[in-house]
């Protein structure tokens, strides 16, 4: 046990109050570990303001979230009748309905750009991969919450996009039926799925993405943030063992996160005042009709942040699965011929290669749509050990380097962009380029993350005075 | 840095650019502008919550809608009790359709849509708001002997509604005109050429057009009765927190001035 700090017995009461809270409980080192005595590089720029940004969307989601339990009815007869009620009964309703749908919307454009700064100056790079693998986690925890919400109003849109994703599952080998079954509790989406979803939305996912935010934030600050250069500030301290180019984070990043706190309001609230539909992509206009089990929408899309991924499920095709093959094939005649590795790993290597390819081409595409829907979340994982570039941050990586993280957000944007229309056969190819370029990003970043000319990374990071 | 900002922004607008012109193609006629300034009128408010309750609820449901909500369009209970309470009693009950559900489902072959956020749900991007749908739509009826109803509608083919406002609007007749079809030589195809008044109504066509207007202005209304009081709260809003922006980055500047 720590020692029993004892103050003057003329000390103010406040600090009197504070000994005896820091006696029982580790009140003031908490705060100077995490906010007065927590050293952030002082180079931080415009994309370092989302981790904050996040964090604020958390706690708006979670306070509207708990308001709007007070007045919604997780029942198929009620909820539609719920979410109008909160719309036009209870008083500020309304408010806290948009805000909470506008949130949702909010959370994915702050953690895409708060996941694109990462990836740009390579912060899940050592000593960091736990941060960047706990905040995959959360990533997946966010879009598990966002979709399980979604089932709740019960509209056209909720109903009939959760019964497309949870048939999803049905494509699994041997176990998919029975494996839907168990997620929806029917044998269609029903009043069952509507409660479970709840539950989970409510209770389960908060819980687990809260402790998850806990241990992204705790790893972060024993390993300390990176920054724009990737130079590692604790390199260089100070004689007090304070790194040079460090500065406190509170006042310092406090007041900085405040002036983009202010911003992102302003934002935020244009949209929750004057288009929170936006357009019919933050609400969809369809999911202004009650779930009906009998009619199928003629047009099925999920909201805008699963687009991407929606758009890789649609592109694998039995075509694409054979495309899958072939270069399953040719990176195996590539490592068998290249690579150096002994002969009896060869040999597995080649057997695994025609494992694969025949499970490939048994199972349904439908079932690799789904693999590569949830690959396609589960590479950024591994991102720490694909990147094998000399420099974490892009500044200092070969001006190629900078194209292809161009052309990684352009992918993404048009995969994006083709979820949310309806099927067309080029659509279809376009689709089927961007996912073999989104996983070739991936997959062949060992190598191509090596090749180009480096720039020498400064000693101390590059700063210049406001 | 500024290179890949720059990628950034071409990918974006690339991506944008490309959206622009999809959503043109989808079935179905061109919807009419609805005049959105009849939004902030009282008067035109009041007169289509009077066609509404005259002509809709007889069939539709405006389940989510009370009658005492009216009170934000001027009106007062004891109005709202006189004039427009014909299918129930306390002014603080929701609209209910006047029509027994089984018969309508025996009549049109399905329950009349719930109305309250129809306006809402009828928006389609690329095409217009679901005022334009309806404005449109209430305006497209045509005499069609082929139909059971004996009506028929442009901006919605074989409806199962009639046209309830026909008295209003009178009897028309699409015309057809007879053209060569493009796609296919030797052969003609018939174009829509406009309407023809077959008899006439208790309105001018210019009279029906602006009680059209009202109506959906009323409907848009019913879909959120909040959103003037979003817009209004919304102003305010945004003037308090350009303040706050400019206190915040006036005191981040002050914090970090002696950051060397």
């Amino acid at each position: 046990m720590a020692e029993f700090k004892q103050v003057a017995a003329n000390a103010p009461v406040g600090e009197k109050l504070l000994n005896w809270v820091d006696n029982r409980f580790p009140a003031s080192k908490l705060y100077k570990e995490h906010m007065s005595e927590y050293y952030a590089p002082k180079n931080f720029n415009f994309w370092y303001v989302f981790g904050s940004l996040a964090l604020l969307v958390l706690v708006i989601q979670i306070v509207t979230g708990i308001f709007l339990v007070m007045n919604y009815k997780p029942d198929a007869n009620l909820a539609f009748a719920s979410v109008e009620y909160i719309m036009r009964d209870v008083p500020w309703g309304w408010l806290i309905r948009y805000m909470h749908s506008t949130g949702a919307s909010a959370f994915f454009i702050v953690v895409y750009m708060h996941m694109f700064r990462g990836m740009i100056y390579g912060s899940y790079r050592k000593p960091r991969e736990l941060v960047w693998i706990f905040g995959c986690a959360i990533f997946l925890c966010l879009m598990a919450e966002a979709f399980m919400g979604y089932l709740l109003p019960w509209g056209q849109m909720s109903y009939w996009g959760a019964q497309v994703i949870v048939n999803l599952f049905a494509a699994v080998p041997f176990v998919g039926p029975d494996l839907a079954l168990l997620i929806r509790g029917d044998f269609v989406v029903s009043d069952a799925t509507l409660n479970r979803f709840f539950s989970f939305h409510v209770i389960a996912v908060p819980l687990v993405l809260l402790g998850l935010v806990a241990a992204h934030i705790i790893a972060l600050h024993e390993v300390g943030s990176n920054n724009p250069d990737g130079v590692e500030i604790k390199a260089k301290k100070d004689a007090r063992g304070i790194p040079l180019d460090g500065i406190p984070f509170h006042p310092y990043y406090t007041v900085h996160d405040i002036f983009a706190v202010s911003v992102f309001l302003l934002v935020f609230s244009a949209v929750i005042f004057f288009a929170p539909e936006f357009g019919g992509y933050f609400l969809e206009y369809n999911n202004f009709i009650p779930a009906d089990p009998l009619k199928t929408p003629a047009h099925i899309a999920p909201v805008w942040y699963f687009t991407p991924y929606y758009s890789m499920l649609r592109a694998t095709t039995t075509e694409m699965v054979h495309v899958l093959v072939g270069i399953l094939g040719l990176g195996t005649v590539l490592t068998l011929v290249k690579g150096r590795i002994p002969g009896a790993a060869k040999v597995g290597v080649a057997i695994a290669a025609i494992v694969a390819a025949a499970l490939l081409l048994t199972f349904e595409a439908k079932f690799w749509g789904v693999v590569v829907m949830g690959g396609a979340v589960v590479i950024m994982f591994f991102l720490p050990w694909l990147d094998r570039a000399e420099q974490k941050s892009i500044r200092y990586r070969p001006g190629w380097h900078k194209v292809m993280y161009g052309l990684f957000v352009l992918v993404f944007a048009v995969l994006g962009y083709l979820g949310v229309q309806p099927p067309s056969p080029v659509g279809e190819r376009v689709s089927q380029v961007g996912t073999l370029f989104y996983f070739g990003f991936f997959l062949l970043m060992p190598w191509w993350s090596q090749i180009g000319t480096f720039k020498r990374a400064p000693d101390r990071v590059t700063f210049s005075a406001h | 840095m500024k290179k890949l900002i720059l990628i950034l922004l071409a990918s974006l607008s690339l991506s944008l650019g490309a959206s622009a012109p999809a959503a043109a193609s989808e079935g179905g006629i061109a919807w009419d502008k609805f005049p959105v300034s009849k939004l902030n009128d009282m008067a035109s408010l009041q007169n289509g919550a009077k066609l509404f309750v005259n002509y809709c609820v007889n069939c539709h449901s405006a389940s989510f809608m009370r009658y005492n909500r009216l009170r934000d369009l001027g009106l007062s209970e004891a109005q709202i009790k006189a004039n427009l309470l014909f299918t129930t009693e306390k002014v603080g009950d929701t609209m209910k359709a006047a029509i027994d559900p089984r018969q309508a489902k025996e009549w049109f072959g399905g329950n009349p849509p719930d109305l309250t956020v129809i306006a809402r749900s009828r928006a389609d991007i690329g095409k217009g708001t679901g005022a334009d749908y309806l404005y449109t739509y209430l305006r497209s009826y045509y005499r069609d002997d082929t139909k059971a109803t004996g009506w028929n509608n442009m901006a919605f083919p074989s409806v199962a509604m009639p046209h309830v406002l026909w008295e209003l609007q009178g009897q028309r007749a699409a015309k057809y005109v007879e053209e060569p079809d493009p796609h296919h030589e030797g052969h003609t195809t018939h174009r829509f050429a406009g309407y023809e008044q077959l008899t006439p109504g208790k309105m001018t066509q210019v009279e029906f057009d602006d009680a059209v207007a009202d109506l959906v202005a009323y409907m848009q209304w019913m879909g959120e009765p909040a959103q003037a009081q979003r817009f209004r709260l919304g102003v305010w809003v945004m003037i308090f927190l350009t303040v706050f922006i400019v206190i915040a980055w006036r005191l981040n500047a002050a914090f970090w001035k002696d950051v060397k």
